[in-house]
C-alpha cells in the first residue's frame, strides 16, 4: 500500500496535479481505511484485537520471507481472472462465471498435463495445456453468451447458474474420469514438481505471476488502446448507439464472453501447472468473487488492478495463517472485502456530490 | 429400483419438493416486487442467509419457531435497508452493492457462526405440522402436500394475497409504474423512492423468512453457506414469471422437485455420484431459460436510479 509516497509526488508536482493525484490516492486509500476500521470494530465485538490481527496478516503475508513468496505466488490466476473481468466489465457484460469457468480450466490442465509430458516435450505440453484450459473456459461461458446476445437474458444469473454447475462438474471429472489410479485419495494425477512452470530465481515464487502480470497489462492495453478495445467500450456504455454505429453487437458480446472465460480458465490453469501440480476433490478456492471487488476498486484500470490484487492476495495468504494461529476464519476476509466494496461505492457518491456542489 | 417408484418413495418425493420450493417462493415473490419496482435485487442471496442465521439463532435460543422466522424477517429487513438506502434514496450501483451485500452477509454469518458454535452444529427439533382435515388423510397427496408447518400454507396464500395487490390496488399500480415509467409516477405526486424502498424493504422481509424456513425446518441446522444460490434461484424464478405471481409458485415448485431428488436419489440408493445429483436443479433452470429465455420480460427502468429531472 503506496500511502507513504503521497505526500512526496504531491510535493514535488505542480499543485494541481499533485492535487488531483492525491485525492484520486485519498479516493482509493480512504475507503480501504474506512473498511479495515468497520471490520475491525467486527473483529473487537468477536473477542479478537483488529491491530494483532492486521499486524499478524501484514507480517505473513507481506512481510516475512516465506509469506511474501507465497503471495506474490497466489497473485498469477487472480490476475488472470482480474484480466477476464476487466474485459467483460468494460464492455458492459456482468460475468460473474468466473470460479466455474477457472475451475473447469484448473482440471482440464491437471488432466492434460501429466499426460501430455509424456509423449513431448515439457514446455509444448504446458503450451498445450494452457491452451485446452481456455477452450473449456470458453465452451463453459458459450450458453450464457448466446443466451445474451440472441435472447437479451441477464447474464448476471446465467453465469452464476454456470458456476454452480460448473463446480459439480469439476468435482465430479475429478473422482469419476481424470482419477489418479495410483493413489487412493481421489485427484487427479500428479504433475511432477520439475515439469511444472519454473520458478523465479533462487525464490519459491511461480514464474506464472509474470504470465498473470503480462494478461492484465495486455488486456489493459487492448481495450484502451486499439480499435477492437474501443468497439467493446461501445457496447459497454451504449449498446443501442454500438448498433447504430454499425458493430455488429451479438458477435462482440459473444467474443467478450469468450475472452473473459478463456482468461478465468487460464487462471485455473495457471495454479495447477504452476503451484498445485493437481486437483484434489472438492477443491474450490473460489477466487474468482473476491477479485471482483478488487477490478471495482482499480475502476477497470489494469495497472490498479495489480495493486489490489496484491492486496487481496496479502489478506489471503496472512488470513489463511491467521485462521489457524489467531483462530479467526477465513469467512472474516469476504467481509472485509465487501466492507471495502460497499464503502468505496459509498465515497464515489459523496465525494461526486461535493465536486458538482463547489461547481455549481 | 423397486423403492423407486413405492408409495413412500413418491409422498417423500414430493413432501420434499415442498420443503424445498417454499424458500424459493419467497425469495421469488419478494424479488418479483423489487423487479417489478425497478429494483434489480442481487443482494438477497445475503438477504437470505442473514434470515437463515438470526431465524436459527432466535429459535434455537428461545425454542420457539415463530420467534425465529420472526427474527429471520427483520434480519432480511435489516439487510434490506442498507440496500434501500444506498441504491434506491442514493442511487449507487445495484449490482456491486448487491454483489458486496451477499459477499459481506455470507461471510459475516459464516464467522459468527463459527465464534459462537466453533466446530458443532447444533439441530433444532422437528418443526411442527399443521395438517390440514380430511384432505391429509389422502393418500400420497395428503402426506405430500397437505401435512406441512403452517407457514408453508401461508407462503402459497401470499401468492395470491401478491396477486390482488398488483392487480387491484393502487399501490400495486405505483410499484409496476416504479419499474416501467419512473417519471410518470413522479409527475402524479407518488413519491418514487418511497415506492422502491417499500418494494426493497418487503423483499428483504420474504427473503429472510425464506432463509429462516430453509435453515429451521427445511434443513434444521444452521451451516455456513446454507442457501446455497436459493436467493439466485428466486431470481430466476422473478424473470421467467414476468410480473405473475402464480407463475413464481409453479416455477418453484419445478425447482423444488429436482432439489428434492437429488437427496431422495441418495435415500434411494441409486448409483449416482452426489455431485451430479448437485446439478439437477441448476441443469433445470438453464433448460428453463433456453427454452423460456426469449419471452422473460423485465420493466424498462430496471437497475437504473431514478432521479428527478434526469434523462
Amino acid at each position: 500500500m503506496s500511502v507513504d509516497t503521497a505526500p512526496m509526488t504531491s510535493g514535488t508536482a505542480a499543485p494541481a496535479v499533485g492535487r488531483a493525484v492525491f485525492h484520486r490516492l485519498l479516493l482509493t486509500v480512504g475507503p480501504i481505511v474506512i473498511a479495515l476500521t468497520i471490520a475491525g470494530l467486527i473483529l473487537l465485538a468477536v473477542g479478537v484485537n483488529p491491530l494483532t490481527y492486521y499486524g499478524y496478516v501484514i507480517d505473513r503475508g507481506l512481510l516475512s520471507p516465506t509469506g511474501v513468496q507465497q503471495t506474490l505466488t497466489r497473485m498469477a490466476p487472480m490476475l488472470f481472472l482480474a484480466a477476464g473481468l476487466i474485459v467483460a466489465f468494460r464492455a458492459g457484460i456482468w460475468n460473474l462465471g468466473g470460479d466455474g469457468q477457472f475451475l473447469l480450466g484448473a482440471v482440464t490442465a491437471a488432466a492434460s498435463a501429466p499426460l501430455l509430458v509424456m509423449v513431448m516435450p515439457v514446455w509444448l505440453a504446458l503450451v498445450i495445456a494452457f491452451v485446452l484450459a481456455a477452450l473449456v473456459g470458453m465452451v463453459w461461458s458459450l450458453l450464457p453468451a448466446l443466451l445474451r446476445a440472441y435472447y437479451g437474458v441477464n447474464e448476471i444469473i446465467t453465469t452464476l447458474m454456470m458456476t454452480f454447475l460448473g463446480v459439480s462438474l469439476a468435482n465430479a471429472m475429478v473422482k469419476l474420469v481424470f482419477l489418479d489410479p495410483g493413489t487412493t485419495v481421489p485427484q487427479t494425477r500428479t504433475l511432477a514438481v520439475e515439469d511444472r512452470l519454473p520458478r523465479l530465481f533462487d525464490t519459491t515464487i511461480s514464474s506464472g505471476l509474470i504470465l498473470g502480470l503480462v494478461a492484465v497489462v495486455a488486456v489493459h492495453l487492448v481495450m484502451t488502446r486499439t480499435a477492437f478495445g474501443l468497439r467493446l467500450r461501445v457496447v459497454g456504455a451504449n449498446p443501442r448507439a454500438a448498433v447504430h454505429a454499425g458493430l455488429n453487437v451479438p458477435h462482440l458480446t459473444i467474443a467478450v464472453f469468450a475472452l473473459s472465460a478463456a482468461l478465468a480458465g487460464l487462471g485455473g490453469a495457471v495454479d495447477i501447472l504452476g503451484v498445485q501440480g493437481n486437483v484434489r476433490a472438492d477443491w474450490n478456492p473460489a477466487y474468482g468473487l473476491l477479485v471482483i471487488p478488487m477490478v471495482f476498486l482499480a475502476r477497470l484500470n489494469g495497472f490498479a488492478t495489480i495493486g489490489f490484487v496484491l492486496l487481496l492476495s496479502v489478506l489471503s495468504i496472512g488470513g489463511e495463517s491467521a485462521a489457524r494461529r489467531i483462530g479467526v476464519p477465513n469467512h472474516f476476509t469476504l467481509v472485509l472485502i465487501a466492507t471495502v466494496l460497499i464503502v468505496l461505492a459509498i465515497v464515489e457518491y459523496v465525494d461526486s456530490r461535493y465536486l458538482s456542489a463547489r461547481r455549481s | 429400483m423397486t423403492g423407486l417408484f413405492s408409495e413412500i418413495f413418491l409422498s417423500a418425493l414430493l413432501f420434499g419438493a415442498v420443503t424445498a420450493a417454499v424458500p424459493l417462493l419467497l425469495a421469488g415473490l419478494g424479488e418479483q416486487m423489487s423487479e417489478k419496482a425497478g429494483v434489480l435485487n442481487i443482494g438477497i442471496e445475503g438477504m437470505m442467509i442473514a434470515g437463515a442465521y438470526v431465524g436459527f439463532l432466535a429459535a434455537f435460543s428461545s425454542e420457539s419457531l415463530w420467534l425465529g422466522f420472526l427474527c429471520g424477517a427483520l434480519a432480511g429487513i435489516a439487510v434490506a435497508a442498507i440496500m434501500a438506502l444506498l441504491c434506491v434514496r442514493l442511487g449507487l450501483n445495484q449490482i456491486v452493492i448487491g454483489i458486496g451485500l451477499t459477499l459481506g452477509m455470507e461471510g459475516l454469518t459464516a464467522l459468527l457462526h463459527h465464534v459462537q458454535f466453533s466446530r458443532t452444529y447444533p439441530r433444532l427439533p422437528a418443526a411442527d405440522i399443521t395438517p390440514i382435515p380430511l384432505l391429509a388423510d389422502i393418500p400420497v397427496i395428503g402426506k405430500a402436500f397437505f401435512q406441512h408447518n403452517l407457514l408453508v400454507y401461508l407462503a402459497v396464500l401470499l401468492v395470491f394475497v401478491m396477486g390482488y395487490i398488483y392487480r387491484r390496488t393502487q399501490f400495486g399500480l405505483n410499484l409496476q409504474a416504479a419499474g416501467d415509467k419512473p417519471a410518470a409516477l413522479d409527475i402524479t405526486g407518488v413519491d418514487v423512492v418511497t415506492t422502491r424502498t417499500a418494494a426493497v424493504l418487503t423483499t428483504g422481509a420474504l427473503a429472510g423468512l425464506g432463509g429462516a424456513y430453509l435453515a429451521n425446518v427445511g434443513a434444521g441446522i444452521f451451516v455456513p453457506f446454507v442457501t446455497n444460490g436459493a436467493g439466485f434461484l428466486g431470481i430466476v424464478l422473478a424473470m421467467l414469471a414476468r410480473g405473475r405471481p402464480l407463475w413464481v409458485l409453479f416455477g418453484a415448485l419445478l425447482f423444488g422437485v429436482s432439489l428434492s431428488l437429488t437427496t431422495a436419489l441418495q435415500v434411494a440408493g441409486i448409483n449416482i455420484p452426489t455431485d451430479i445429483i448437485q446439478m439437477i436443479p441448476f441443469l433445470a433452470v438453464m433448460v428453463m431459460l433456453v427454452v423460456f429465455g426469449r419471452r422473460s420480460s423485465l420493466p424498462a427502468a430496471l437497475g437504473l436510479p431514478y432521479v428527478r429531472g434526469a434523462r
